[in-house]
């Protein structure tokens, strides 16, 4: 019964994004953008539209490419948690929270169906991005490269419920997300080599789960990195844990 | 079902000490006020909010120790709508009824049975969004009965909805008392509603029930008619009145003496006679059978609904509500 619950608010999650033409168009049209304006703005400072990044000499696009992969991971999977803080507005919320579904189910329910939209998004992003002639991962990178996305997805959609448990207003939510996301990719290495960049900046990387979630996809996608892959993997993983718990348990506490 | 209840927010005691027994079938009715504490009494027990004393049971289940169980024996209507708008009606059943463990065809032919019980059976594959006010909530009653509950707590069931969706729901109401045989506890402060619904009602104020007993009964204490008067100073006249033999209780309610009399007709024209001879002018005359109002009025001394604050309040909830969709 409580797996049939969790399919059920995964289920409503998936329609609302699926029925949300806007939000499909608008994450398909991004790249387009980022890559677009900055990353092709930016690459004309490179010397060949080329750049350093772990030893190997790769095209610009491609590393913004990943950067922006991991972008719409970490913001689509946080902003998840808007949708407990609409449900709550509009009284949903206690409709979910008066049915005999433990509170547990009901958070992996919404764990499952904002990493499952977030990694959506991501794939989405990354064929718009090929079709802009970013390059894709080798076929054999494919379940790497998915198993690095649905881990930030969870991690950052459990962030994102965290912040929901605790806040009531709708409005709010996307500035103080801003407030905490903002620093986490732009310090994550998603537009910059952290190896060239500044000792300061590097040390300050080092605690952003995001830096290892960067540098995971890029070694899935783009075949190199700064850090081991293990210990990516095992970073963020670690975040991830740590997220779960604490998001399940602001979620158990919550009241409306 | 409930003993000693209390519920406090800082120094607000909104539910205090209250002691109800609901029967098993029982169309049971809270009738008071905006702010009496209705919803904190129902949120209490639908677990959703803990007490800060006292207990409750439901079915035999107590509220804070068995929530689960609880929670399966009850269906809520809410006194806000939570129904998700960018669902269809008949998604929105359905989600519900997952929601409780419902295996695929039992659901498919209660949604069915339910939309066709509260005439929603063309419309069930609309989105949400497009249903007006009234067929919302009728939604809404379904999906609470989705799961057969066995108790079904109906929280102002017809607040802001126009007379004819008003009737409309008082109908589907008392069918399912009486056909699907479920126990309802409805709160409401349209005394109309209460009168006609339910078998026995609890008049609540100040988070104290203060008079619980079939309606008929409520209004048979008071003994008689009421002869409403509308004279230039009534203040004045409560002294005067009070010592005749004909008045059994005297009030002045919003600029009006409300004056409760054995036999109203045979009342009117003596009570206007011994005005004029004090030299008082009556300037119109009412008469009416005593109604749960009254019996709210002869208890606390105020009316039910206040014009003015609280319907000012309630109006403005309503635009809220409609602004926010
Ligand atoms: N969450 C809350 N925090 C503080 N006060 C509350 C809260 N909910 C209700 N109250 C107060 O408790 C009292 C009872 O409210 P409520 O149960 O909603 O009354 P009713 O449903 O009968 O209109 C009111 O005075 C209200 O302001
Ligand atoms: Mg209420």
């Amino acid at each position: 019964m409580e797996a049939q619950a969790i399919y059920t608010l995964w289920l409503r999650d998936i329609k609302w994004f699926v029925r949300d033409r806007v939000r499909v168009l608008v994450t398909f049209v991004q790249p387009f953008m980022w890559l677009g304006l900055i990353g092709f703005g930016m690459s004309g400072m490179f010397p060949g539209g080329k750049t350093n990044f772990a030893g190997m000499r790769i095209d610009f696009l491609d590393f913004m490419g990943t950067g922006i992969l991991g972008m719409t991971l970490l913001f689509s999977g946080t902003f998840a948690g808007i949708a407990v803080l609409w449900d709550k507005q509009f009284g949903f919320m206690k409709e979910i929270l008066v049915s005999p579904v433990s509170r547990l189910s009901v958070m992996i329910g919404k764990v499952l169906g904002g990493a499952t939209v977030a990694i959506l998004q991501g794939l989405l992003i990354l064929c718009a991005a090929a079709a802009m002639g970013v390059t894709l991962p080798e076929p054999t990178r494919i379940p790497l490269t998915i198993g690095f996305m649905i881990v930030i997805a969870v991690a950052f959609v459990s962030v994102g419920l965290a912040f929901a448990s605790r806040l009531s207003d709708p409005q709010a939510f996307p500035l103080v997300m801003n407030f905490f996301i903002m620093p986490l990719f732009f310090l994550s290495g998603a537009l910059f080599t952290l190896d060239t960049a500044p000792g300061w900046l590097q040390a300050l990387a080092y605690f952003n789960p995001m830096t290892y979630g960067i540098d995971g996809l890029r070694f899935a996608i783009l075949g190199g990195s700064l850090f081991p892959v293990w210990l990516d993997f095992g970073a963020l993983l670690a975040f991830a844990v740590v997220a779960v718990l604490l998001g399940g348990y602001l979620f158990r506490k919550m009241t409306i | 079902m409930t003993e000693n209840l209390t519920r406090k927010f800082n120094e607000l005691v909104a539910v205090d000490h209250v002691n109800l027994e609901i029967k098993r079938g029982e169309l049971f009715g809270l009738l008071g006020p905006n702010g009496a504490g209705k919803t904190t009494l129902i949120n209490m027990l639908c677990t959703i909010l803990p007490p800060t004393e006292g207990s409750a049971k439901i079915w035999g289940h107590d509220v804070v120790k068995e929530p689960d169980d609880v929670r399966r024996s009850i269906g809520v209507v809410f006194q806000d709508p939570t129904l998700d708008d960018r669902l269809t009606g008949r998604e929105n059943l359905d989600f519900h009824a997952r929601m409780y463990g419902m295996p695929k065809e039992v659901r498919r032919q209660r949604a069915d049975e339910l939309l066709e019980l509260v005439g929603l059976e063309r419309q069930g594959d609309d989105l949400v969004r497009t249903y007006s006010g009234g067929m919302r909530r009728r939604l809404e009653i379904a999906r609470g009965l989705m799961h057969h509950p066995k108790v079904l707590f109906l929280d102002e069931p017809t607040l802001g909805l126009d007379p004819q969706t008003r009737r409309a729901i008082w109908d589907y109401i008392q069918k399912l008392n009486r056909k699907e045989d479920i126990t309802i506890l409805l709160t409401t402060h349209y005394m109309e509603e209460a009168d006609y619904l339910c078998d026995r009602v609890g008049i609540i104020d100040g988070g104290k029930i203060i008079a619980l007993d079939r309606p008929s009964k409520l209004k048979a204490r008071l003994k008689g008619d009421i002869v409403t008067l509308e004279v230039p100073n009534p203040e004045r006249l409560v002294g005067t009145l009070r010592e005749s033999e004909l008045v059994n209780r005297i009030e002045v309610v919003n600029g009006f003496l409300h004056v409760g009399v054995r036999d109203g007709e045979s009342a009117i024209p003596k009570l206007v006679r011994l005005l004029e001879r004090k030299g008082e002018k009556v300037q119109s005359v009412g008469l009416r059978r005593p109604t749960l109002e009254d019996v709210f009025i002869s208890y606390t001394g105020r009316r039910i609904r206040e014009e003015g604050e609280a319907g000012a309040k309630e109006r403005m909830r309503l635009r809220m509500r409609a602004r926010r969709r």
